[in-house]
């Protein structure tokens, strides 16, 4: 057997092992996404939604004000005046929500879930679709349903700037249909959810930035190291017969 | 095995060269270990600042207050009290606080901004025990001359009101003053430095 | 008093040391004057990267265990605190959690290489069962850390392996909550299995490892052509066919290294999660005891023994078969030395039976790596038990096939045709 057929063997094994693929179903009107954490303007200005929009109800338990203001360069009286709606949080504090979990129960049947890692758990592409995919649904006692989590607890929050739609059709043929318009174009809608879940994507994983200049470092360091032991293996075996 | 005609320099020089650039990583990669040890977000925001409302601290009485998960002392000192701290000077192992034990603006015999206020982390310099306010002078059974101080249940050092050790301690040092400053006139905000007077008091 | 002088005739400390203590013998038995044959291929990369991997795993665990806190409250909050207040944790839990695949990926290599190329044979076959003693404990090993971030996918991981233990006839149930310290895992279950993850099996592993190259080095290595190079030895009395280890194989296995360094830190850095593989999305919810998610699924590297025993039915009133056939699958392959009765080692002198043997085997083990990560549906199930029947086929019949296959002649000398830089040599 030929050293190459040895490798191409073993490459075959290592990327075989695994199953990678996944079959999904995305449901209506479902929208490629994938977050840019990179975008600092977007991810700062989803701070600021997030906070005036989510952060009365949901968590960021694992997430400091501190470290968002040092990741996306917020000087600390910017923090102090237009982030922290929590008089007595510290900047060192984690991101907990003013909301009582127990008061919250009785409001929306269930505690609204902490968002730190929401988009490990789903991606960024979910939330993406779900914050624009509530639909007026009578039936509901909050008059909103979503097919990204269907019958949840959370009520459609934004309707203000969206508007109002409506889900038309069944199966492949439904989709959405604006029933009102609301404060924002669809396209500034979008632009600001996707506001929203580059800043959740951040938050998710906020050593991102830390990790990718480290890993290229270490990459260009590898591949010094490894070119320098391939050469002196080829060195000492030259004479090897 | 025969290692003739081997171009010994070609090897010395990638030997050398692999060494170094390899020794290099591993220093390099011991750097994020060593690291992690180091205080963690969670301890520091612990450690933030806290403010201690000092209004309500009685002349002669001492609260303490927790920052950075030590004691820190608020002693509220008496004209008497402070009356002690000339008379004792004589011997004190450091009297004009030359040792960096505190900030520059608490430089002075009373190693507070404000006199009647003493703060100070509640630390022995020996060997980090707490010791007890011994405020009642005379007291023979700390010291034949004692005007009231600091008394460290563990090895017996004594130090005066403003937290100066006197000489033959087995403490070298002061106590320590911690960074502080006055948000107003009856609140203390213990871990920050006053914002205009960073510069030599 | 006198004592002996050292063979090796070191002096200064060197020698005060060895008049003590074999430390010069341990250099030249282990390294220096420790024979490897010449013609190790690439398949010979993984020993030692095991062994690498084996110390990024104790290296990062214990700066781990630092951080992290092992009860049932706090386990999911601390591996978070890891990943985002403790200063570099990320970077040091992402080396422990890619490394724990990474070290799967390479001892199914290094276990595959033994097989190609016999090197559980006589006078092997002890170093093949601490081999897979060492698979075995590395098994629970994996198992334990997979439990302690208390995610979700960890929480009913322990509940359905802990389970396991419950088809046990008759004391089933009582062993179940036995193990658990609870009627579901709890924070007695989380505590016992950090117990077990960073001491009990950690101490063992090592100790298997040490005793695994104990034995290699007792009887010499494989190779690729499974000739023994101690019978041509020169008048030095030294292998013909052989090099010292030192400094021969520590470079050459170095290049191994960093290429597999390349390949860690590409995944480290650029793909933290492996696609899921590494840490799955449902594993960033915290444990919940009253939600199961959708597609629960073990870790990937076991794959194939997940899908052998959820394939198999329950009979006779309990589900036991389908955990004896998955530890049966690891039972077998202590058995391995005495099932190749092929006359020869290597597969480069076996014959075609046993190379379509090896090469079905392989195709059947991927398969059902890769169903036991999918959600169970019939045709799957039927797959499996198919696959389940031609695993274990290969090795209950290899004793017949083996020597039915007809071997070539196998050469002296081992084949070597010199490394890099030939074309320089002229002489």
């Amino acid at each position: 057997m030929s050293r190459r057929f040895n490798a191409a063997l073993a490459l075959a094994v290592i990327a075989l092992l695994p199953g990678w693929a996944r079959a999904e179903d995305h449901g209506p009107g479902w929208m490629a996404f994938s977050a840019s954490p990179n975008n600092l303007v977007s991810v700062q200005r989803g701070a600021r939604d997030f906070m005036n929009y989510c952060s009365g109800c949901h968590s960021l338990q694992y997430q400091r004000y501190q470290r968002m203001a040092t990741d996306l360069h917020i000087p600390d009286q910017l923090l102090k005046q237009d982030l922290m709606f929590n008089p007595d949080a510290k900047p060192g504090d984690t991101m907990v929500s003013a909301m009582p979990d127990q008061q919250a129960a009785t409001w929306f049947g269930k505690a609204p879930p902490d968002l730190s890692l929401e988009a490990q758990v789903r991606g960024a592409d979910w939330i993406y679709n779900y914050l624009q995919h509530f639909y007026l649904d009578p039936a509901r006692p909050t008059g909103a349903n979503n097919p990204q989590l269907p019958n949840a607890a959370m009520p459609d929050v934004l309707w203000s700037l969206q508007g109002w739609q409506k889900l038309v059709g069944k199966g492949d043929q439904a989709h959405f249909e604006s029933v009102s318009q609301g404060r924002m174009t669809p396209e500034q809608y979008r632009d600001f959810v996707a506001d929203l879940v580059n800043f959740l994507d951040y938050v998710a994983s906020p050593e991102r930035a830390q990790r990718l200049s480290v890993g290229f470092k270490t990459m260009i360091f590898l591949v010094i190291l490894t070119g320098l032991l391939y050469l002196l293996n080829r060195e000492y075996w030259r004479k090897i017969h | 095995m025969s290692t003739e005609g081997v171009d010994d320099s070609r090897r010395r020089f990638l030997l050398a060269t692999s060494t170094v650039v390899g020794g290099a990583g591993v220093v390099a990669l011991a750097w994020p270990f060593l690291d992690s040890l180091s205080p963690s977000a969670k301890a520091l925001a612990e450690g933030a600042p806290v403010s201690v409302d000092i209004s309500k601290v009685e002349k002669g009485q001492q609260i303490t207050v927790f920052w950075r998960k030590q004691p820190v002392w608020v002693l509220s000192r008496t004209s008497s009290m402070l009356a002690s701290l000339n008379q004792v000077t004589p011997r004190l192992a450091d009297p004009k606080s030359e040792q960096p034990q505190q900030p520059d603006y608490c430089k002075n015999e009373y190693r507070a901004i404000k006199p009647e206020y003493l703060v100070m982390i509640g630390i022995c310099t020996h060997l980090g025990c707490s010791p007890k306010l011994k405020a009642q002078a005379p007291d023979p059974a700390v010291d034949p001359h004692w005007l009231g101080g600091y008394l460290c249940p563990c090895h017996g050092s004594k130090y005066d009101l403003s937290g100066r050790v006197f000489t033959g301690q087995p403490a070298p040092l002061n106590m320590v003053v911690p960074p502080n400053r006055y948000a107003n006139d009856t609140l203390v905000v213990i871990g920050e430095d006053p914002h205009e007077n960073k510069s030599k008091a | 008093m006198a004592i002996t002088p050292n063979p090796y005739k070191t002096t200064g400390f060197l020698g005060w040391i060895d008049d003590r203590f074999p430390l010069t013998k341990i250099w030249k038995d282990h390294l220096s004057d420790y024979y490897a044959p010449k013609n190790f291929n690439f398949w010979y990369f993984f020993g030692s990267l095991a062994m690498l991997v084996l110390v990024n795993q104790l290296l990062t665990g214990i700066f781990l265990t630092m951080h992290y806190d092992p009860s049932a409250e706090n386990a999911f909050g601390s591996v978070q605190y890891i990943m985002r207040d403790v200063p570099w944790g990320w970077l040091i839990r992402d080396l422990h959690a890619a490394g724990a695949s990474a070290f799967f990926i390479i001892v199914y290599l290094h276990m595959l290489r033994g097989i190609m190329y016999g090197s559980h044979r006589k006078p092997r076959e002890l170093i093949w069962l601490f081999g897979c003693l060492i698979f075995l404990v590395l098994m629970a090993e994996a198992f334990c850390g997979y439990v302690l971030p208390w995610g979700n996918m960890s929480y009913w991981g322990a509940k359905v392996i802990i389970s396991l233990f419950g088809a046990v006839p008759f004391v089933g149930h009582q062993l179940q909550v036995w193990i658990q310290g609870d009627f579901t895992p709890s924070g007695a279950t989380l505590n016992r299995l950090f117990a077990f993850h960073v001491i009990a099996l950690p101490l063992v592993l090592v100790m298997l490892v040490f005793l695994h190259v104990m034995a290699l080095h007792e009887v010499g290595s494989n190779n690729p052509d499974g000739i023994e190079i101690k019978q041509h030895k020169g008048p030095d009395g030294k292998p013909l066919d052989g090099i010292p280890f030192h400094p021969y194989y520590t470079v050459h296995d170095l290049v191994g290294v960093g290429v597999f360094l390349l390949i860690f830190a590409a995944v480290i850095f650029f793909a933290p999660t492996g696609g899921g593989l590494v840490i799955e999305p449902d594993n960033f919810l915290p444990a919940n005891p009253l939600v199961t998610p959708a597609e629960i699924h073990p870790a990937w590297y076991f794959g194939v023994f997940y899908a052998m025993l959820r394939s198999i039915p329950a009979m006779f009133d309990t589900q036991i078969w389908g955990v004896l056939v998955m530890f049966g699958a690891v039972l077998v392959l202590f058995f391995l030395p005495w099932l190749d009765r092929s006359p020869v080692k290597s597969i480069r002198y076996k014959g075609w039976i046993f190379k379509t043997a090896l090469a079905i085997f392989i195709v059947d083990f991927l398969v059902m790596n890769y169903l036991g990560m999918q959600a169970v549906n019939p045709l799957y199930t039927a797959i499996t038990r198919v696959g389940t029947a031609v695993y274990f086929a290969f090795f209950l019949l290899m004793p017949w096939y083996s020597r039915w296959d007809r071997t070539k002649p196998v050469p002296d000398r081992v084949s070597f045709h010199g490394h890099g830089g030939s074309q320089r040599v002229t002489s």
